[in-house]
């Protein structure tokens, strides 16, 4: 129980307790902060976390077939048998295919029905032409006569569920798993599966290379730290001027050093090492190479200023109490290192899993990281909410694995200098 | 030096600089056109975008895209389409106008008569441009004597060793991988729409699978062949082409079941340079500006007056040419339109393995 008397009271000259003063004063400095980080947080929201939101919404929602095929879904909502629907929601489908060949909007219901099921699409546009004709009953035959696809009850849940406005269908399909007609969740099978090995593969591919940037940068950061400036400058040049170079350029020069008949095959067959070339390019080895070249700057920075600060009287006393060099070094320079390290690794890792074009130029079909499949997505299939749902279970992932680094290291704990 | 520095004079400068021509802000009268780059795109702007823009006063902006209609479709949705004539291919044509991406065509703008147009190669949402077909090639230099001749030897690892280029996409590879395994063009397009055909054909390429090397850009194929990274390769003739002229190799094509195929002109829907882009397409038709390409690439005018205006030292490696016609496998675009999307996925999960 803290007595506070008047005598007790610390007050500033004019006689307010300092204690408000104080209050007053660091509000306004946190104001003048906020306004000062304003602009740039406003331009983050504005340019990053809004686009980013929307385009994360598009995994999840599902409006194509619910506002093409709306008499579809609203006859489909009384069918709870594992037969076939009745008549009804045929000829509903049918009055939905009449507009849609109308608003040549076909296209864009057979497309998400074809995400799910193999070949639909045409079949679809086929059933619409079909629909166009058809002025009378009996729809249900009519269909089925028309393409087996349509008696198959599994294609009716599919649209169904596609008749939700939100869907669960684009994450289970990036995790390799999709729903049965009772909506049990297994297995897409090997045929299909492809993400769960390529969402292993991103972290597996980021974690060795920040490993192997961390192995090739630390020596070469001590080295920068501890020779003395003039040198250290020289040196340092040579490892800014790569950093400065275009990401593209640096991976294009790996293309053309690790080729068949590339340099490094060149000049190992020169000096007589090899008969034939070794196979280099378009590997998971010239992935890794690539972009631990392109990475070094980013764990070796951070590294090297940490080191910068650290006083070589502390290695010196150590010594001096008795300590072997290695001794030394481990119990009373590494440590201190630490914070660094852990700012440059964690910087490299998460650079790492978005990487796109180096795995692109210079690696093999095996070696494609989620970007590519993101990207793949996007572009050439036209399926936002796959490549969308893909993004997300990365980000996900990334923020777990960053939580749990903070665990263990401690956010507070990384210094970049 | 520091009182023209002074405020008033950077200003000054930097008014100055506005104007300063090069400069120029998209206008009224310019039109972006995307086509497929390299080679191509430079045989496009040689033969139809500097003669029409110095004909008609409208500036040609070019832009330079890989097949990805998605940015059409985004441009659509957020109703701001900035690109005004596309050349696509034929499956991305259909697919395209079935999805509702692109402008119904007005033929009576264009000015040309449908029916002028190499069979089956109009459509209500476009226009042919050329004729291109897939073909493998090889360098002669490396194979001096007893050089692959036919589809199989594509295929024979045992005859003829070595890493070979693909397109990195199912379109064409699938057609080869079964006519290679013996099927007959006639059945090629029927066996492919049965699960059982496109297994065979994917059991097929697995056969070569280890030692090919995916291409994705048009350049990208003379390149591998060029760079000594594979033996042989697909390629768009065209480059190939354009690689023997331009660039002096010693590249020999293998027309044997060539894949013949088109390229068309489209509009983006609700492109807001219409008008433009209609003046751009009706003078691309034209049959003597259209075999005026042939000067500069290997690809083969659809207009049928066109082809007399045919360079006669081009006529022999133009796809249509009729020695290269004799085991012609056309390209069935509207089962591409229909079947990319199943087929693509499977095809990246099989490359993924």
């Amino acid at each position: 129980m803290v007595a506070t008397t008047a005598i007790d009271i610390v007050r500033t000259a004019d006689g307010v307790p300092l204690r408000y003063k104080l209050r007053r004063v660091e509000r306004t400095q946190r104001l003048r902060a906020m306004g000062l980080v304003a602009p740039l947080f406003l331009f983050i929201v504005v340019t990053f976390i809004l686009p980013i939101s929307f385009l994360l919404f598009r995994s999840v929602s599902d409006p194509e077939v619910a506002t093409h095929l709306p008499r579809t879904i609203l006859a489909l909502r009384s069918w709870t048998t594992a037969d076939l629907p009745g008549e009804a929601v045929y000829a509903a489908f049918a009055a939905d295919l009449k507009e849609t060949q109308k608003n040549k909007t076909t296209g864009i219901v057979a497309k998400r029905i074809n995400f799910e099921v193999a070949g639909a699409l045409s079949r679809f546009k086929a059933a619409g032409r079909a629909a166009e004709g058809m002025r009378t009953g009996p729809f249900k035959e009519g269909f089925v006569k028309l393409d087996p696809m349509w008696a198959d009850p599994m294609l009716w849940k599919i649209v169904q569920r596609a008749g939700e406005p939100y869907t669960d269908y684009y994450y289970f399909a990036a995790l390799d798993r999709k729903r049965d007609f009772e909506g049990r969740i297994g297995w897409v099978g090997e045929k299909q599966a492809v993400y769960v090995d390529v969402f292993w593969r991103t972290f597996g591919i980021a974690s060795i290379v920040t490993l192997a940037t961390f192995l090739l940068g630390f020596p070469v950061a001590y080295l920068l730290a501890t020779l003395p400036v003039r040198h250290s400058n020289l040196l340092m040049i040579l490892v800014l001027l790569p950093f400065w170079t275009s990401l593209l350029v640096r991976t294009t020069a790996w293309y053309v050093l690790l080729l068949d008949n590339g340099v490094v095959n060149d000049t190992l067959r020169f000096l007589g090492l090899i008969d034939e070339p070794l196979k280099l390019i378009f590997s998971r080895f010239s992935t890794i190479v690539a972009m631990t070249h392109i990475q070094l700057p980013f764990t070796l920075l951070p590294i090297y200023s940490v080191m910068k600060t650290i006083s070589p009287s502390h290695v010196r006393a150590a010594r001096s109490l008795g300590a072997g060099p290695f001794y030394a070094f481990w119990r009373v320079y590494f440590p201190q290192t630490i914070p660094g390290i852990a700012a440059g690794c964690l910087l490299t890792f998460i650079l790492s899993l978005g990487y796109y074009i180096t795995p692109a130029l210079v690696g093999g079909p095996a070696d494609q990281m989620t970007s590519y499949y993101v990207a793949y997505f996007i572009n050439s299939i036209i399926n936002w909410g796959q490549a969308s749902a893909l993004g997300a279970i990365l980000l996900v992932a990334t923020g777990v694995l960053y939580f749990a680094y903070n665990r263990l290291i401690g956010v507070e704990n990384m210094k970049l200098g | 030096m520091t009182r023209i520095l002074g405020p008033a004079g950077l200003l000054m400068a930097g008014m100055a600089a506005m104007f300063l021509p090069g400069a120029t802000p998209a206008t009224a009268d310019s039109l972006i056109i995307v086509s497929w780059g390299g080679a191509y795109q430079d045989s496009q702007r040689e033969s139809y975008f500097k003669p029409f823009a110095k004909e008609t006063s409208i500036e040609i902006v070019e832009e330079e895209y890989d097949g990805e209609l998605a940015k059409v479709k985004a441009q659509i949705e957020a109703n701001d389409i900035s690109w005004d004539v596309i050349d696509v291919d034929a499956r991305r044509a259909l697919f395209g106008c079935d999805e509702g991406l692109l402008e119904v065509l007005d033929w009576g703008k264009i000015g040309q008569p449908r029916e002028k147009f190499v069979e089956g190669s109009t459509m209500d949402c476009a226009i042919a441009t050329i004729s291109y077909t897939t073909i493998f090639a090889y360098d002669a230099n490396v194979y001096k004597e007893n050089p692959p001749t036919t589809l199989e030897d594509f295929f024979d690892l045992q005859k003829y060793p070595g890493k070979r280029g693909l397109y990195k996409d199912p379109f064409g590879n699938l057609e080869w991988a079964l006519m290679a395994d013996g099927v007959p063009y006639e059945e090629v397009y029927k066996l492919l729409s049965t699960p059982d055909g496109v297994d065979r054909a994917f059991k097929k390429l697995d056969t070569i699978k280890s030692q090919v090397v995916w291409w994705e850009a048009g350049a990208q194929a003379p390149q591998l062949l060029s760079d000594g990274q594979v033996v042989m390769t697909s390629a768009w003739n065209g480059r190939i082409y354009n690689a023997v002229k331009k660039e002096g190799k010693n590249f020999k094509i293998v027309w044997d079941r060539q894949q013949l195929d088109y390229d068309y002109w489209v509009i983006p829907k609700g492109t807001p340079d219409i008008e433009n882009a209609y003046k751009f397409i009706a003078y691309a038709a034209r049959p003597d500006v259209m075999a005026n390409q042939t000067k500069y690439i290997s690809y083969g005018p659809t207009h049928a007056d066109a082809v007399p205006y045919v360079q006669p030292d081009v006529v022999i490696h133009l796809p249509t040419a009729p020695e290269n016609m004799k085991t012609v496998a056309p390209i069935d675009a509207q089962y591409w339109a229909d079947n990319t999307g199943a087929l693509k996925e499977r095809f990246n999960a099989w490359l993924a393995q």
